[in-house]
């Protein structure tokens, strides 16, 4: 038996709204149809009531989960792609994110948002937005890369008394297979020493730990050691495991699909620069998406992107130095 | 207790009718006079950050509170302060919120209008015009997802609300779900200073309810026997489960947009207009008219209102401010997820 990063975020939420009568999902084409990409498949009919279309009002949808937050329920909200979470930006940032700093009340809900590139999407379907929701206090960032992650973190998310924001992988649904669900989770706010080295420290999250790993694999045969660390959420950001790590090698190279300007890769490079200058044997680098909207075409995206080959590249740049 | 001039039957509708004007009449008073008071304090510097007044929409606001009960849930806007008082909200939670004392319902993280009790069904507004009605049609439906039924959620909006894109998605996810929403649009003639001709080109708000596929009413705001029947009207369709209700009322805002606006853009003929009346000094004639108060009642529930406040500021201003090395300064509600920053304890 093996199953998908997308059956496990499915699995998840079946065993979410099966032992906790206080969690619906709600989103466009979530119910009868399954949803967009088949996430609720099945959930509607065996949870009657529960799993509930919504109009196209991502605003609305964000808006109703937060005051059924407040009457008591822990709704799972799903938008249909993480590039539409921008029309339901202000309920979340300034809503869902300040309630419970305001009012003591926490504000437990999970949004779901289908993330980054997969080849043809275009800008408007292929959006990394983790960042723009770790800038807002009150938030939880999740970026899960593996099967398990998806599935324990999904978990994780919806028994949270806080708002998460779950950054699901798109490329990750059909590509990333496990041969079971985990029976046990790392916590949140822990990041994972995927792989261990002793050369050089490649931090990254989300569908870019893949990317890594085959740098790393493809460097071992060249005779360097490459560790890779993921970081699972980018908020909270585990600086201590990233600290460690950049203690064993002395060099950082941190790696994000996302855009160059600010974000996730340029907070871990400001925390090791600044709380851990003396460890870096060279400058701390980092590798993001070109600074444009994702483009359709599968010869300009996967320039667009980091990929292993210009993560290699970086690589091989930053153990010169 | 001054005797009032005519006593109608114990428990007839004139009774009723009487007690509930009675009610409301005095807590708009009150909710003028310590909107006045806030004013003052606002002049003489005691005030951080703005003051809005709901001058002129008293009337309406308060029929919102009078017609709800124990259970419902009322979203206010800034120009609520009688509404809120009607729904059961304490003269302290208003004063200590505007004059940022630690003790209030948000300990000086937030101030003046942005105040509540979210889990008792009170909601803390954000300042993004049309947000609150979404919150408000979840709260119900998680109701309905537990089969809770019978109570209904109101929220106030103004005539430059109904421009926003919230407002246009929450009205119609509330119609979609037939959800006992009840809508109140103060139609003041400004959005700030942009005047009505700038925000809309329907003819009447109105117009938007069939729009949505929700029902409508409209009403004088300035005039509170009518506010109070037709807002109650609409609360009663909203619980008997006929779906959300739209109220539109005509009034003007007599005030600025905040106390630091003069309003120096409102039309003169405006305030000539039947709708330019001060809905107070309205409620008050009727209420002499039908012989339910005289003047001397008048100037007793004036002197009360006064006490009232005096107190209550009084009170508040003994209270300490809220102090920053006492502030947790967390976001999270999960404390173990919370990151503490070094430069936090720098």
């Amino acid at each position: 038996m093996s199953i998908t990063y997308l059956e496990a975020i499915r699995e998840a939420q079946a065993q979410a709204l099966s032992q906790d009568p206080r969690v619906f999902i709600y989103g466009q084409d979530v119910g009868g149809f399954g949803g967009a990409f088949k996430a609720t498949k099945n959930l509607a009919r065996e949870f009657p009531g529960r799993v509930i279309d919504s109009p196209i009002s991502e605003d609305a949808m964000v808006g109703l989960a937060i005051g059924a937050a407040i009457d008591g329920m822990r709704p799972i909200i799903e938008m249909q792609f993480a590039d539409f979470s921008s029309v339901g930006f202000n309920q979340i940032i300034n809503q869902a994110a300040t309630l419970y700093w305001r009012t003591r009340v926490p504000c437990p809900i999970t949004i779901r948002l289908p993330s980054g590139g997969t080849s043809g999407s275009g800008p408007f379907h292929s959006q990394s937005v983790e960042a723009i929701y770790a800038h807002y206090p009150g938030l939880v960032v999740m970026t899960p890369a593996t099967v398990e992650d998806a599935y324990s973190m999904l978990l994780e998310a919806v028994a949270l008394d806080d708002p998460v924001i779950f950054c699901e992988h798109k490329y990750l649904y059909y590509h990333l297979k496990a041969d079971r669900l985990p029976t046990e989770a790392v916590p949140t706010g822990k990041a994972r020493i995927v792989r261990e080295g002793r050369d050089l420290t490649i931090v990254a999250y989300s569908a870019m730990v893949h990317e890594a790993l085959a740098v790393a694999e493809e460097l071992a045969g060249e005779g360097t050691e490459i560790e890779v660390v993921d970081l699972r959420s980018v908020k909270p950001l585990d600086t201590d495991t990233v600290m460690a790590s950049v203690a064993r090698t002395g060099r950082l190279l941190c790696v994000g699909e996302a855009w160059p300007w600010g974000g996730v890769t340029a907070e871990v490079v400001a925390r090791v620069a600044g709380e851990g200058f003396g460890l870096l044997d060279a400058p701390p680098r980092r590798l993001n998406a070109k600074d444009t909207p994702v483009p359709y075409h599968p010869n300009l995206w996967a320039a667009h992107r980091p990929t292993a080959r210009s993560i290699g590249a970086a690589v091989r740049d930053l153990l010169r130095l | 207790m001054v005797q009032t001039v005519a006593s109608p039957e114990p428990g007839s509708v004139v009774s009723i009718v009487r007690d509930q004007h009675i009610e409301a009449f005095r807590w708009m008073l009150l909710a003028r006079m310590l909107d006045d008071k806030f004013a003052s304090l606002y002049r003489a510097g005691k005030i951080h950050g703005g003051v809005f007044l709901g001058r002129g929409q008293e009337a309406l606001s308060v029929s919102i509170g009078v017609a709800l009960q124990k259970g419902d849930v009322f979203a206010p806007l800034i120009r609520d302060q009688a509404g809120r008082f009607a729904f059961g909200e304490p003269i302290l939670d208003a004063v200590r919120t505007y004059l940022g004392s630690s003790l209030g319902p948000m300990r000086g993280r937030d101030g003046n209008v942005h105040r509540g009790w979210p889990r008792e069904g009170l909601l803390p507004m954000v300042s993004h015009l049309g947000a609150m009605i979404s919150v408000v049609n979840g709260i119900l439906f998680a109701r309905r997802l537990r089969n809770i039924s019978g109570a209904v959620g109101a929220t106030s909006i103004g005539d430059g609300g109904t421009s926003t894109g919230a407002f246009h998605e929450a009205i119609n996810q509330a119609a979609v779900e037939k959800l006992p929403l009840v809508l109140i649009v103060a139609n003041n003639q400004y959005a700030y200073s942009t005047p009505t001709a700038r925000q809309f080109a329907c003819r009447n708000l109105l117009d938007k309810a069939a729009g949505y596929g929700v029902g409508g009413h409209t009403v004088d705001g300035t005039d509170l026997s009518a506010c109070l029947a037709v807002v109650s009207e609409a609360v009663r369709l909203a619980r008997e489960g006929c779906g959300p209700q739209m109220v539109v009322a005509r009034l003007l805002r007599l005030c600025g947009h905040g106390e630091h606006d003069d309003a120096g853009y409102v039309d003169a003929k405006l305030k000539q207009s039947p709708f330019g009346r001060d809905c107070l000094r309205v409620a008050e004639q009727q209420l002499l008219q039908h012989g339910w108060a005289d003047a001397q009642t008048l100037e007793l529930w004036r002197n009360e209102a006064t006490q009232k406040i005096e107190e209550a500021v009084a009170t508040v201003q003994r209270e300490p401010a809220p102090d920053p090395y006492q502030e947790d300064w967390r976001a999270l509600s999960s404390l173990h997820l919370w990151e503490a920053r070094p430069e936090d304890s720098a």
